[in-house]
């Protein structure tokens, strides 16, 4: 079949391509919703791989959570195009200094990198045959990787409480709904039944008790 | 791997109909709409007045908190699928270190319940 080749290449490109725009689009919106294409087609890459839970997580976080938080991000800094590039000049030995390094490191990688020729049996789980894809990560997630597992679900603790710390800013004075405190009250809490005598109606001492 | 691979085809089918039907719609008024370009036409209408500045403004920072706290929800919901597919298979340690998982993370909810982070004011 020469369709998986191709759709490979057809993916492949594409990722490269809308990799390359992130980088080069000059809106960062822009940028953004060409990284969105990024994970859509490197998605598509984990499905001819056989990896279809991961794909689909790639689509239901990346796309639909991680994107959405960068184009928040994004709005948020209200980005001003003409100031972005005032300090251009300033930042760019800095810049070229760390892109400089992380050039050399790539390269040294590339020139220093060879598969290992018995690379097969270090596959740690390979795909037990007539298990799905969903069901063989499942197998070994929670009992042989339990410790990534937890770590991970440390992650997400420490991500969560950061983010709230860093974040949650309550305005003052601000009056909210108690709902146990509203469930309690109880009608004799609630109301007052009076004698008002006829013709002269509750007098001036009686209105400091009901406003409470 | 075809097996696989022959499951998506409707997919596919799917994409290429969705990507017809979506250029066909962004190239048909070029060919067949009536066309008179005008600069003013684009131009910004606030009341007479040219505009004031950017429509561009800064978002309120906790829109930011309830997309972090959304994701990490989402995530923990992508980690309970394979356990709950391969949930017969697991076993008491796999059944525990779920319990441990969301143990820790409802310890998280707790916490940004009780600082009021789900509360917008």
């Amino acid at each position: 079949m020469i369709f998986p080749a191709l759709f490979f290449y057809l993916f492949a490109a594409v990722l490269i391509g809308s990799g390359v725009m992130v980088i080069a689009s000059r809106n960062p919106v822009h940028s953004v919703l060409f990284l969105i294409l990024a994970f859509v087609n490197a998605s598509g890459l984990f499905v001819l791989l056989g990896a279809e839970f991961l794909a689909m997580i790639l689509i239901v976080v990346y796309v639909g959570a991680v994107a959405v938080l960068f184009l928040f991000v994004i709005m948020m800094l209200d980005v001003d195009f003409a100031e972005l590039r005032e300090g251009f000049l300033e930042y760019l030995p800095f810049g070229l200094l760390i892109g400089g390094i992380f050039l050399a490191e790539l390269i040294a990688v590339a020139l220093g990198w060879a598969i290992s020729p018995n690379i097969s049996s270090a596959v740690g789980s390979p795909i037990p045959a007539n298990v799905s894809n969903t069901e063989a990560i499942g197998l070994v997630l929670y009992t042989k990787y339990i410790h990534y597992f937890q770590i991970a679900g440390m992650v997400l603790l420490v991500a969560m409480i950061g983010a709230i710390v860093l974040t949650l800013r309550h305005k003052v004075n601000v009056k909210r709904q108690n709902i146990a405190a509203q469930n309690a009250r109880k009608k004799a809490t609630a109301m007052d039944v009076r004698k008002v005598a006829s013709g002269q109606g509750l007098r001036d001492s009686d209105a400091a008790e009901w406003v409470q | 791997m075809n097996g696989i691979l022959q499951d998506y085809l409707p997919l596919v089918v799917f994409i290429g109909i969705a990507a017809v039907i979506g250029l066909a719609l962004l190239i048909a008024p070029f060919i067949v709409a009536f066309q008179q370009p005008d600069a003013e036409k684009l131009s910004a209408y606030e009341c007479g007045f040219n505009a004031f500045d950017d429509a561009r403004m800064k978002f309120d920072v906790r829109f930011y908190l309830v997309a972090i706290l959304f994701i990490i929800f989402d995530l923990e919901v992508a980690f309970l699928f394979p356990w709950a597919v391969a949930f017969g298979k697991l076993g008491a340690v796999g059944f525990w270190s779920m319990m441990v998982f969301l143990a820790v993370l409802t310890i998280g909810f707790a916490y940004e319940w009780k600082k009021g982070a789900l509360e917008w004011d």
